[in-house]
């Protein structure tokens, strides 16, 4: 593999999120699964979809789509996990992150990334590291490390033992 | 740093652990010379490999208590507890330049070794008259005890006749104590001249015995006129100290008779080995050569362990992070091997499934000496606390004992490291609060002195270690009073005496009026209930006003590896340890319905508990016509866990769950099922409490 001196590579690899093409840094990126079945931890927020077993570890995985406030990811053949190393509180953590299906690995010069715009995004901006251009389109470059880390990625969701009333 | 110096720093440790326990043990019995060569021994090793591995300040330093011992080894100074404290002060000191370096020279060594000197120098003067008769008495030990002989046994050839069993006179020798036998078989004729009711062979024994002379002559007494019996002690304990070779084959052969004095000078002219030599010559017989050789061996056994010095290592040292990975890849084998079993049970393939088996007795075995690899005796530990005891007593003004029982149960490593702090919490919090000062205690009409009792023993899958104190024992009205003043308990609450004293686990609680350093500030309890948590286990409070308290900790044996019971709520698998289990029963829909409402179920005319996990986990889906329930004990209460289904016995390797999910409470880990699907481990302690919380 080579490495290169400077510490910001310029490859991304890109995969689909309903309809939108987002980038992430390949050097945050372990490997690509196919999708496997997934155990749902209890009293965790709806977008932590549980733990999968990556060859005899225990890895959280998260949907981004629900992340990002898009409706839940329905599995289809297309459907991967990506394994990616997140810096958490100063730990290198492995996590998983859903997604549509994966497209390519894609070079971008820095010059072609442009801060994000502030308003016209579906996600919160403090996500987004940047919108690369590419081809025709946009591609949105993640800050992935903030995507897991920020606010509640830890805290349990207040159980509400939905304990409706028999019916 | 080098790897040689992080070996010495390694050992160091070790003999400093070892020279703390040997000092306590010297300050019990000032008079015991062999404790007092350990502590020099163990100075004089650190000073040594100090010196060669570049920690000149440690080996300077540790060279003035080397002196200082090697004056007590030889009497000149006496042990005094002013000699223990100040050498105890000075390990410390090792300890310190050993973590932090320096050189040695900060105030404090220097006070340490000017105290050394002057213990040195003063006692010298004034007691070398007294003590110099001494000194002879504590030289080598007089040859006590186990002598070897060497005995020739050559029974006539009519002993069969007689009725004698030659076999069974070599068999009583060889349970008199460590022994070689030689027979000599080259008298027995050729087949065709052999008469089977003749005894043609004679045995040379090589006996280490403590028995005298006499006792081996008494194994003979009934053959005593039809053998011919030599007995010669070639070997006394204490023996050939100076010696540093056993007599050489020459020797042994002429001291037995089986060749004369001039025949071997004559041999000896000619060089070669000396063995071959006097084969060849036909002197001597080869067995008889034998024979001398394997007493030399037999000697030299005997002498290496009248030496422990010269021990081989049993043991290897080997880095913990290793035996890490050989747990997880064992975990792995685990996992692997309960697909296979899986597969080959529905396989229906004989041969297949008779590999399965195979398979999991091994790898059940595997685990288990792997996990027996990790386990270490608690001894260490306690013998720590001895010093943590002496200390305090002394800065509190108690006189405390510490005794410890059990100090040979082993635990995971893991779990062993872990429970050191909160030890030093229960330990310290029993001497400042627990046990009374002198007068309080002889007011109270007990005896001065406090005790604190230590002990660990197995219990099932479980270790249990009790703190025992004979202090003034736990109020249940103050820790009340406490609790309500501090606002943690309602003022009208109804506790009973157990859950009053398991307020003093409770977080921002303090009984102490006066707050001290040795036990802090009331953070401590609770910390040492969040570690106890966290290893899976449990504590429990047991005390007697005026008499004392006991605190019990019980720990699970290992974390890595545990016996579950495989439930499925849904499409869920969860793993509830397999020894908090009692039994499962099955419950309707109608019965479920009531019991999920009451929280409160009735079996077999008990009421218990019922906690539905399907509820408690939010997990949607319609629940089975017929729901299980298993009964598990927690903390001495049967509580039911509603489940849809119960699997089956489990072998669970517990992988942690990702930092991720640190806060999610009720589960502890997970586990991989033989299909590769995760399962979650339950904490079914902590379901618990959070379900009594909720009520």
């Amino acid at each position: 593999m080579a490495t290169a001196e400077s510490s910001e590579t310029n490859q991304y690899l890109t995969f689909n999120l309903d309809g939108e093409v987002f980038g992430l840094a390949i050097l945050k990126v372990r490997e690509v699964l196919d999708f496997t079945s997934i155990t749902r931890v209890p009293q965790t927020p709806q977008y932590m979809r549980g733990v999968i077993n990556l060859r005899g570890s225990v890895v959280p995985v998260m949907d981004l789509r629900l992340k990002f406030n898009m409706a839940e990811t329905e599995k289809n053949v297309n459907t991967c996990i990506i394994i990616t190393e997140v810096e958490l509180n100063g730990e290198l953590v492995v996590l998983g992150a859903l997604a549509d299906s994966v497209q390519e690995v894609v070079d971008l010069d820095a010059s072609q990334i442009e801060p994000p715009p502030h308003m016209g995004t579906r996600l919160r901006t403090e996500f987004i590291k940047g919108m690369g251009k590419h081809g025709d389109g946009f591609i949105i470059v993640l800050d992935i490390d903030r995507v897991f880390s920020s606010e509640d990625l830890a805290t349990v969701q207040a159980a509400a033992p939905q304990i409706a009333d028999p019916v | 740093m080098d790897v040689h110096a992080e070996a010495f720093k390694e050992e160091a440790y070790e003999l400093l652990a070892e020279l703390e326990t040997s000092l306590l043990e010297l300050e019990e019995r000032p008079d015991d010379s062999e404790v007092v060569g350990r502590v020099f021994r163990a100075m004089h090793t650190i000073k040594g490999s100090g010196a060669m591995f570049g920690f000149d300040a440690v080996s300077e330093f540790t060279h003035e208590v080397e002196t200082a011992f090697d004056r007590v080894r030889e009497g000149f100074i006496q042990v005094t507890p002013e000699l223990i404290s100040l050498t105890l002060q000075a390990r410390d000191k090792i300890l310190d330049l050993l973590d932090n370096g320096g050189d040695g020279q900060d105030a404090e060594a220097r006070q340490i070794v000017k105290d050394f000197q002057r213990i040195c120098c003063c006692r010298e003067s004034c007691q070398t008259e007294t003590s110099a008769p001494k000194t002879t008495g504590s030289g080598p030990s007089p040859a006590s005890g186990s002598r070897t002989y060497r005995i020739r046994f050559k029974p006539v050839p009519s002993l069969f006749v007689s009725g004698s069993n030659p076999l069974l006179l070599l068999a009583e020798l060889q349970e008199m104590g460590e022994s070689t036998v030689i027979a000599h078989l080259d008298t027995i004729p050729m087949l065709d001249e052999y008469v089977p009711e003749e005894c043609y062979t004679f045995w040379d024994i090589i006996l280490t015995t403590d028995k005298d002379e006499n006792g081996i002559r008494d194994v003979f007494i009934f053959v005593e006129d039809l053998c011919e019996l030599r007995i010669d002690v070639i070997y006394e304990e204490g023996d050939f100290e100076e010696h540093e070779e056993y007599k050489r084959l020459g020797e042994i052969l002429i001291e037995r008779g089986d060749i004369s004095a001039e025949a071997l000078n004559e041999i000896i002219g000619q060089q070669q080995r000396l063995g071959e030599k006097l084969v060849q010559s036909r002197t001597v017989e080869q067995s008889r050569i034998d024979a001398a050789l394997l007493e030399q061996e037999h000697i030299k056994k005997i002498r290496e362990k009248a030496q422990p010095k010269a021990k081989a290592a049993s043991s290897i040292r080997v880095d913990s992070t290793r035996l890490d990975n050989l747990v997880d890849l064992v975990g792995e084998l685990v996992t692997v091997q309960a697909r296979l079993t899986q597969k080959a049970d529905g396989a229906q393939d004989p041969d297949l499934l008779l590999i399965a088996e195979e398979v999991e007795r091994l790898t059940t075995e595997l685990r288990d000496n792997t996990m027996s690899i990790r386990m270490l005796p608690i001894g260490s530990t306690f013998s720590k606390f001895r010093r943590l005891v002496r200390d305090l007593s002394r800065d509190l003004g108690k006189e405390i004992e510490m005794t410890t029982e059990g100090a040979e149960t082993e635990l995971d490593k893991t779990v062993i490291d872990q429970l050191n702090d909160p030890l030093v919490h229960i330990i310290r919090n029993s001497l400042d609060h627990g046990i009374e000062s002198p007068q309080a205690r002889l007011a109270a009409g007990k005896g001065k002195g406090g005790t604190v009792h230590l002990s660990a023993r197995h219990s099932g899958a479980f270790v249990l270690i009790e703190i025992r104190d004979d202090g003034a024992g736990l109020d249940p009205e103050k820790l009340r009073a406490k609790a309500v003043s501090k606002g943690l308990i309602a003022a009208d609450a109804d506790l009973s005496k157990e859950e009053c004293y398991a307020l003093i686990l409770a977080a921002g609680f303090s009984t102490a009026e006066k707050v001290t350093d040795v036990s802090g500030r009331g953070v401590g309890m609770d910390v040492v209930k969040r570690s106890i948590d966290n290893l899976r286990g449990e504590i429990g409070i047991h005390s007697e006003l005026g008499v004392g308290t006991t605190i019990t900790l019980k720990l699970p044996l290992t974390l890595a590896i545990i016996d579950g019971l495989l439930v499925k709520i849904s499409a869920d698998f969860f793993v509830i340890p397999l020894s908090m289990v009692d039994e499962c029963i099955e419950l309707t829909r109608e019965e479920a319905f009531l019991a999920k409402k009451r929280s409160m179920m009735t079996f077999r005319n008990d009421i218990f508990s019922y906690i539905n996990l399907r509820d408690s986990f939010a997990i949607s889906g319609e629940p089975p016509a017929i729901e299980r329930v298993v009964l598990a004990n927690v903390k001495g209460e049967r509580i039911g866990f509603g489940v849809d289904q119960v699997i089956g016995q489990h072998q669970t390797v517990i992988k942690t769950l990702s930092n991720v999910y640190k806060d999610v409470s009720g589960i502890s880990g997970a586990t991989i099922l033989g299909d590769g699907t995760v399962a979650l481990v339950l904490d079914v302690n902590q379901l618990v409490q959070d379900n009594t919380h909720g009520a």
